[in-house]
């Protein structure tokens, strides 16, 4: 294979490995969090207003990691600044 | 397919480029700010008021009462700008139930220059609410070792800022085309709902980060019952 595939493959596979792993530990995170606050607002219902809002802010803070994963994941198949140049390169030798 | 509407180009004249970015940020502040003066136009105190009247007065209050729960005891002060920040990034979530358009905020510029806006606030309101000296004492704290992490946190949390806010509107429309190739008719439109409920606590939770980190650096939230005020990612 020529190393424009190889760029393309390995684009491919480690967009779908960085969301993959990167969402596991947020998704674990989120799990706790919500489950801790769930048994928070059982035991105080009278401190829901502030348990909701620093849930959100926290889950908010949690999910943001999960994001930064997807935004690779993201740039690496629609803007990928390797392959851009690996084919500007290749049309470049091809038009000489 | 594109990433951001920063490559959606309206119109080009040699360097100046008019972008979808560009064209819906000013349709937006144009609603909002012809949209507030219509309202304010004719105000009453009275019993009698017009609805729409009513509807500011409820997003006032509301956004002065969040304020306010995040421990910044004068939110009055602090409303005109965290307030647009909310009222920006609500707008442009909130506008995508209109066909064609793409929210200004899934640009990652968009989302930097907002992020930049409380990089630059945050020491302003922190100087005048405890002095120059007394805020870059709070750089010192609890040590003189903590300074060069808490520097690290100033420029880390606000590319945390802008790259959240930005990643969440950016995948919101970008599954919502993604799914619109391969379930076309119902999905998608279950996916806007979604997205909205995710544009608006994004928009939240930005409006209450900035809050909170000028609660920090003004140091009016002593009350310890707050403990998303030490976080600083």
């Amino acid at each position: 294979m020529d190393s424009l595939t190889w760029i393309a493959v390995t684009s491919i596979v480690m967009a779908g490995l960085t969301t993959g792993f990167g969402t596991m530990g947020p998704a674990l995170a989120e799990g706790r969090a919500v489950a801790t606050a769930l048994s928070s607002l059982a035991q105080q219902p009278d401190a829901s207003a502030t348990i909701t809002r620093t849930l959100f802010v926290g889950l908010a803070m949690i999910e943001s990691t999960a994001i930064y994963c997807f935004v690779v994941s993201m740039i690496l198949i629609f803007a990928n600044p390797f392959w851009n140049a690996a084919v500007t390169a290749a049309t470049q030798a091809a038009g000489k | 397919m594109r990433l951001t509407p920063d490559a959606w180009i309206f119109w080009q004249y040699g360097f100046f480029k008019l972008n979808a970015t560009i064209v819906f940020t000013w349709a937006l502040m144009t609603v909002l700010v012809l949209g507030a003066a219509l309202i304010t136009r004719r105000l009453s105190t009275g019993h009698q008021r017009s609805r729409w009247q009513n509807l500011l007065e409820i997003v006032v209050t509301a956004i002065v009462g969040q304020i306010k729960d995040v421990g910044l005891q004068q939110p009055l002060r602090y409303l005109s700008f965290l307030g647009t920040l909310f009222l920006f990034i609500a707008a442009a979530a909130l506008a995508t139930v209109i066909p064609g358009y793409e929210p200004p905020t899934a640009s990652l510029s968009t989302t930097v220059a907002l992020a930049l806006c409380v990089l630059v606030a945050v020491p302003l309101f922190g100087i005048w609410g405890q002095g120059l000296v007394g805020y870059l004492k709070s750089y010192m704290q609890p040590t003189p070792i903590m300074l060069p992490f808490n520097l690290i946190s100033e420029v880390s949390r606000t590319l945390a800022l802008a790259v959240r806010l930005f990643g969440n509107m950016m995948s919101g429309a970008m599954i919502i085309a993604i799914l619109l190739s391969i379930t076309p008719f119902v999905f998608p439109i279950l996916m806007t709902v979604l997205g909205l409920l995710t544009g608006m606590v994004q928009a939240y939770i930005f409006t209450i980060l900035a809050a909170v980190y000028i609660a920090a650096a003004t140091r009016t939230s002593k009350a310890a019952n707050n403990p998303s005020s030490t976080s600083d990612t």
